[in-house]
């Protein structure tokens, strides 16, 4: 809960279980979540002593591409939702690029061919649930991602914003309409999509728990965290770092096809406001790889205490450490890499490694970025940070040093949640106005670029070196 | 199994001793109370003050537990991990405040600062973390110092230098005035680092009650404090923001 100034009024959280039924495959329970939510909900109202007649709106910031089919009638899911890192699509991916069409998708959705998106969650769930596709076909059922779930629990209606339909493979990136060379594609049924609605609007008014509150908007997690950085601008752009991490570009009300590599999304809609594109890198492995060296390595007790280790040397020592555990993403999308400690000698320590493991975050941005100059044709001026890896200084310093440019957090760390409550805020007109938002935005704290650049073109030649080694590792008759 | 190291147990007892009582103890105490010669007890008592585990009176020659061992005790939390775990609390203290935010941990007899978040005015300022401060001249470090009384003393043994005229530089001064920060269990300051600026802080606690650092915020005299007074708005926010970043710690249920 937010007040009008920005500032956090109460927070409230609960972890949901992840499911693993097999090596590569995840999922949630959306009954779970949507119990979660209920509590979450109602332990931030009552910390706070408030009541739900106290709230302006309520906004869903929620993971993007993971898939959820339910019954119309009774609203009981068919099958517990598939997370966006599952992998079990990909040799139905396969099959797809060889079906005519299938190398449109980028010029049609925005988005490659991969096993990240809704739309072959979706399919697979048609063809391997029994009766699924029966029962779609005669419309019993429909298909959400987790705002489209939430929305549906809380109001009754089947909708879907923009930013997260921009992550199904499905809608056309020009129209913003569910696209039928798409949807023939990937075999969907149409009946059961939901409609997409623009990211702030108000979609209807809670039942139970929130009675009256009206539900305002519903955005992507990272472009929320866009949204909550203020980044309205072209050329504003926000790198979240959690587990991996995720960096958005505003390219205005322009849709940058990207030849690196990039994808291309919608950043927001605001009512009946002209939509507005991004450019989005991901990188999967970032915050998990310090995780990995706390919990499979036992170098550290604590993630925060990587720092501690780290700054115990003054380099990594000539050491790099391409994290490529599943491949590697944006900008290579080499599936078939797999993860390297390179440039090793006797002299190596444990906080030598501590630093490449730190350093290899900002390689990665680094490689991020510069395919998103060269796509949009834009250079950025700072970079705006946030996630809980933003609490390492030292990152935060070699971020500004490998980048060459100032790198600013916010004084607000929970962005995510920030840029639901702004849309639903603009949607209800509790804020008048973006400019509103914008002067609630404060600098936390500042990191400015201070390497030799000799230094930095050297470091960055070896990182891709290093990169270099990780690619090609798997071979054809590898068990994946 | 190699068998036990005699000279170890029984400096062992005498730490023992030590730590038992409030009161400082000498050769002839200790050497009664464990049965041992006296020239066998002075020869332990030597080396652990060596080795800086007891520490001698210089006026009543007893013995007492050296700052050594004290901080070895009261091993901090990690200044990264207490960053980690008080990021949304300090933002939302300065935003609330609107005033700069420190989080500090004593070091040497001096505040490390280990989280600084910026005045959210957006002017031109510089990240301070990893500068230090001196203890007895900031809030932060009052509060600190209030929780440690060895490290006040040593403090107070080795010269509080003056800053300005407010400065605090009298033991006694500020023993009396670490009593209070005790009591009240906040600390503050205006002009006794910097005529300019003034601070609040108050204590973060742990998991096991003991104080892991201390948050406040810094700004000018004017705007922190009122008729010669912390602001109570102002001084409410910061106690309740550390206590919210203690509650985020394990320390405090409620």
């Amino acid at each position: 809960m937010f007040d009008h100034a920005g500032r956090i009024v109460s927070v409230a959280q609960k972890e949901h279980r992840h499911i693993h039924p097999r090596p590569g495959w995840v999922e949630h329970d959306p009954e779970e979540i949507w119990s979660n939510v209920q509590q979450v909900v109602h332990q931030a109202l009552h910390d706070a002593g408030l009541q739900p007649r106290d709230l302006a709106a309520l906004g869903i910031a929620n993971q993007r591409e993971t898939t959820i089919v339910w019954e119309r009638e009774s609203g009981r899911p068919v099958h517990q939702a598939i997370n966006w890192q599952d992998t079990r699509t990909e040799g139905l991916l396969r099959q797809l690029a060889a079906s005519p069409g299938a190398d449109r998708t980028r010029e049609l959705s925005g988005l490659p061919l991969a096993s990240y998106f809704s739309g072959p969650k979706l399919r697979w769930l048609l063809d391997n649930v029994p009766g699924l596709r029966e029962r779609a076909a005669a419309g019993d059922l429909l298909f959400g991602t987790m705002d489209s779930w939430l929305i549906w629990r809380m109001t009754g209606r089947h909708l879907t914003d923009v930013t997260n339909a921009s992550r199904t493979l499905l809608m056309n990136l020009h129209t913003l309409a569910w696209d039928d060379e798409l949807v023939e594609l990937l075999g969907v049924p149409p009946g059961m999509l939901p409609e997409i609605r623009p990211s702030a609007e108000v979609y209807g008014e809670a039942r139970g728990e929130l009675a009256g509150v009206p539900i305002a908007a519903a955005l992507g997690d990272q472009q929320a965290a866009l949204f909550g950085q203020t980044c309205f601008d072209v050329g504003d752009a926000k790198c979240t770092y959690g587990t991996g991490s995720f960096m958005l570009l505003n390219t205005g009300q322009r849709p940058v096809r990207s030849e690196r590599g990039l994808l291309t999304t919608v950043c927001a809609r605001v009512g009946d406001e002209a939509p507005t594109y991004a450019l989005e890198g991901s990188i999967a492995v970032t915050g998990s790889l310090v995780q990995w060296v706390r919990d499979n390595l036992e170098l550290i007790g604590s993630a925060p205490e990587i720092e501690t280790l780290a700054r115990t040397v003054e380099d990594s020592g000539g050491c790099y450490f391409v994290p490529a555990f599943s491949g590697l993403y944006a900008p290579h999308w080499r599936s078939d890499a797999r993860g390297v400690i390179t440039g090793l000698t006797g002299y190596i320590t444990k906080a030598h490694l501590a630093r490449a493991v730190l350093e290899a975050t900002a390689w990665q941005t680094r490689e991020v970025l510069d395919a998103m100059t060269s796509d949009a044709g834009i250079e950025l001026s700072t970079l705006r940070v946030d996630g809980g890896m933003t609490a390492n200084n030292l990152l935060m310093q070699f971020l500004a040093d490998v980048l060459n440019v100032g790198v600013v957090r916010p004084i607000v760390a929970e962005n995510v949640s920030l840029g639901a409550a702004y849309a639903a805020g603009l949607a209800v007109g509790f804020w008048e106005s973006r400019e509103e938002l914008r002067a609630n935005w404060h600098i936390a704290a500042q990191w400015l670029p201070n390497m030799e650049p000799d230094r930095r073109d050297r470091g960055y030649r070896k990182w891709c070196k290093a990169v270099e080694r990780s690619v090609g590792w798997l071979d054809e008759d590898d068990e994946v | 199994m190699p068998g036990r190291i005699q000279s170890i147990e029984r400096a062992a007892a005498i730490l023992r001793l030590l730590s038992g009582r409030s009161r400082q103890l000498g050769v002839v105490d200790l050497s009664d109370e464990l049965r041992l010669p006296k020239g066998t007890v002075h020869g332990i008592l030597r080396t652990l003050q060596h080795v800086g585990f007891v520490e001698q009176d210089p006026q009543t020659g007893k013995y007492r537990l050296g700052a050594a061992l004290l901080h070895m005790g009261s091993s901090y939390l990690d200044g990264n991990e207490l960053r980690t775990r008080a990021l949304n609390w300090s933002d939302s203290l300065a935003a609330r405040t609107q005033e700069e935010v420190r989080l500090g941990t004593l070091h040497e007899g001096r505040v490390l600062i280990v989280h600084h978040v910026f005045r959210p005015d957006d002017s031109l300022q510089t990240l301070d973390v990893g500068t230090l401060l001196p203890a007895h001249a900031t809030a932060l470090g009052k509060v600190l110092l209030a929780s440690h009384p060895h490290v006040a003393e040593e403090l107070i043994e080795a010269g509080m230098p003056r800053y300005t005229e407010m400065t605090i530089t009298d033991p006694d001064r500020l023993r009396r005035e670490l009593e209070r920060v005790r009591e009240r269990g906040w600390a503050a300051e205006a002009g006794e680092l910097d005529p300019l600026r003034a601070s609040i802080g108050a204590p973060i606690t742990d998991r096991t009650g003991r104080t892991a650092g201390a948050m406040g915020i810094f700004g000018a005299p004017q705007r922190l404090f009122t008729s010669g007074a912390p602001r109570p708005e102002l001084l409410t926010h910061v106690r309740e923001h550390a206590r919210a970043v203690s509650h985020e710690l394990g320390a405090i249920p409620w």
